[in-house]
């Protein structure tokens, strides 16, 4: 309690709005950030600090890391490539059922990998509704490849790219493109000079955020693009091999992909999450 | 040359419909109260909105014609559009804003640049400001890069929403000449400013309820406005004068005594039911009185407007009544005062 007596002046700032929070809510509040502190913490005093370069320098680590870097990357591409279109169909066109849409857009974001897996197996397999005219028509079969790891991460990131790019294409209206048509733009020269450089941020925030996603996608992978070496294992699969074998390894595996994730989240500031 | 209007525009809940409305080359202004389809007439003429019938012409080629399946997209027609929230583009510099539709025309960024530079010096916007974006501008600032933009893909027809709504007072003289002698054949401006109107308009065009209430010259539109909004805002009296302190002297020669201070070249603006009229000299304050020639008296039901010239050419509203007991005839000599609070400076 602190009574008026302490009150200090300070000259040359605002007085100190009093709170209005219940106290109890503050104590729970720093408590749950305890709570999200702790594996970080738990992780950092584990740290085989002075083995971790012989441990990251290890081939199983460094083949895991090169599949992860290829996958998460193409998984990106494809993020971009197909979401760019997908975020403009949802925030310029009329669509017939706009909140079922969306729904379907942002599934993967809360369906679990391993169901996010099955359900790639049974469109995408050999056997499944598409991947079985792939396989006969084009000879293609994605499961157990990495061309299926890449599908399975690009499909879990996909929303991540999506959203942010969408509330950024609302946000930004369409105000600037017509803008640009009175001045003589058509549809691409809008999209090239206009909207794209304008949504600048937002593309860049998606895009790291699917390629964070995919980077550390691991179940929908492992279910749909198995567990082999070279080819489908990342480093989050590495990661759970290795903590049966080898603690240490697992431990130093989790301490690069956490630090990519909080270096991505750091550097996005407050653009990670769209309004 | 000339923009034919004769169709409907359907926006959520109301329409526009204009019958044959043919804007000729010159400044056109349109008028009327908020929500009248002032900013959809130029949508539809740039292109933005689509008509839901009817037919436009741009320069006797057909731009929109839905029944004959003929849509000339918006960066296909020449005509640009100042829009009354500028919508300049935040992620480029000044002078490439402006450079914009001159390097969509096909112009090389060197070039594009230096025509810009051209009209950014016409505008008034100073060579400093030209790398910077627009957000470090001043409002003033932005609106004349916005002009300077559209302007610089030489358009047949200018449309301009607002112009000087946010101009700082020492740039709308400049601006009005700028619009006043624009290279575009055609300029629409939808407008809210009485001096506007009275400075610039060679023809009015008033808009009512989605429809056109009136259309004509200046002074053709003022006899008769077509609804109670235009009448009240074309009574409103705009003598051009020099500010000195808290008075003006007209062109006329006549003092007038005002409530704000200024300096300089001003209008001097007045709701025509701010002045009085007399038979003598009004007794007390002898300030903003004079005598006039009664030139015109138009009878528009419970209401009378008397055109005065003399000195300073002003319009009054006096009620039937009074012009009755006044015995307002042509040729009459009579004196006409107004109080000083009534009046707005415009510079």
């Amino acid at each position: 309690m602190s009574s008026p007596t302490r009150v200090r002046a300070d000259p040359g700032t605002e007085p100190r709005p009093a709170s209005r929070l219940p106290v109890p809510l503050t104590w729970v509040g720093f408590l749950a950030l305890g709570l999200l502190l702790l594996p970080i913490v738990g992780l950092l005093q584990r740290a085989p600090w002075s083995a971790l370069p012989s441990i990251l320098g290890e081939s199983e680590v460094l083949e895991a890391l090169r599949v992860s870097l290829i996958v998460s990357l193409a998984a990106t591409a494809a993020c971009i490539v197909l979401g760019l279109p997908l975020a403009f169909v949802l925030a310029r066109r009329r669509l017939r059922f706009p909140r079922i849409i969306r729904a379907v857009v942002m599934l993967p974001m809360v369906l679990p990998p391993v169901v996010a897996g099955t359900a790639l197996l049974f469109a995408l397999g050999r056997r499944g509704l598409v991947g079985q005219w792939l396989d006969s028509w084009f000879g293609v079969s994605l499961p157990f490849t990495t061309a299926g790891s890449v599908v399975a991460a690009a499909f879990v990131a996909l929303p991540f790219f999506v959203v942010t790019v969408e509330a950024a294409l609302r946000q930004a209206g369409d105000e600037l493109d017509e803008a640009a048509a009175t001045l003589g733009a058509g549809a691409w020269a809008t999209l090239a000079h206009v909207t794209l450089p304008t949504i600048r941020p937002a593309l860049a925030a998606g895009t790291a955020l699917a390629w964070a996603r995919a980077l550390g996608e691991f179940g929908a992978t492992l279910t749909f693009a198995g567990n082999f070496p070279g080819r489908t294992r990342t480093l989050p699969l590495e990661t759970y091999l290795a903590l049966e074998r080898n603690p240490e390894a697992a431990v130093a595996i989790s301490l690069v992909l956490m630090a990519v994730a909080l270096a991505v989240l750091v550097t996005l500031r407050d653009r990670w999450m769209p309004r | 040359m000339t923009v034919t209007f004769d169709g409907r525009v359907a926006r959520s809940g109301w329409t526009l419909q204009v019958d044959g409305l043919d804007i000729d080359e010159g400044v056109t202004a349109v008028i009327g109260a908020n929500g009248t389809g002032k900013t959809t007439l130029g949508r539809a003429v740039a292109g933005l909105d689509r008509l839901a019938s009817g037919r436009l012409e741009i320069a006797g080629a057909v731009a929109d014609d839905p029944a004959a399946g003929v849509f000339v997209p918006a960066h296909r027609r020449r005509v640009a559009m100042v829009f009354q929230d500028l919508r300049l583009f935040g992620h480029l510099r000044v002078i490439d804003n402006v450079a914009f539709g001159l390097r969509r025309a096909g112009a090389d960024r060197a070039g594009a640049r230096h025509q810009a530079g051209v009209l950014l010096e016409r505008v008034g916007v100073d060579s400093a400001a030209w790398p910077r974006r627009p957000a470090a501008l001043s409002g003033g600032q932005r609106q004349r890069v916005a002009i300077a933009r559209a302007l610089a893909p030489e358009p047949e027809v200018l449309i301009v929403d607002e112009p000087l709504a946010s101009v700082d007072s020492s740039g709308r003289a400049q601006l009005r000449s700028l619009l006043g002698d624009s290279p575009a054949g055609h300029v629409i401006l939808i407008t809210h400013d009485p001096v506007d109107v009275a400075t610039l308009a060679e023809r009015v065009v008033v808009l009512d309820g989605g429809a056109v209430a009136s259309r004509g010259s200046a002074a053709e539109v003022t006899a008769s406005p077509g609804c109670e909004w235009a009448a009240t805002f074309l009574g409103a009296n705009v003598v051009p004068g020099r500010a000195h302190g808290t008075s003006v002297t007209t062109e006329g020669g006549l003092v007038l005594d005002v409530a704000e201070e200024a300096a300089g070249p001003v209008y001097v603006t007045f709701p025509a039911h701010a002045v009085t009229l007399h038979r003598d000299r009004p007794a007390g304050s002898a300030r903003n009185a004079w005598q006039a020639e009664l030139r015109r008296v138009d009878i528009d039901g419970e209401r009378a407007r008397v055109h005065l010239g003399g000195p300073v050419a002003v319009k009054a509203d006096v009620t039937r009544r009074s012009a009755d007991e006044l015995n307002l005839q042509p040729g009459l000599t009579i004196w006409a005062s107004f109080k000083a609070t009534e009046v707005t400076i415009v510079t």
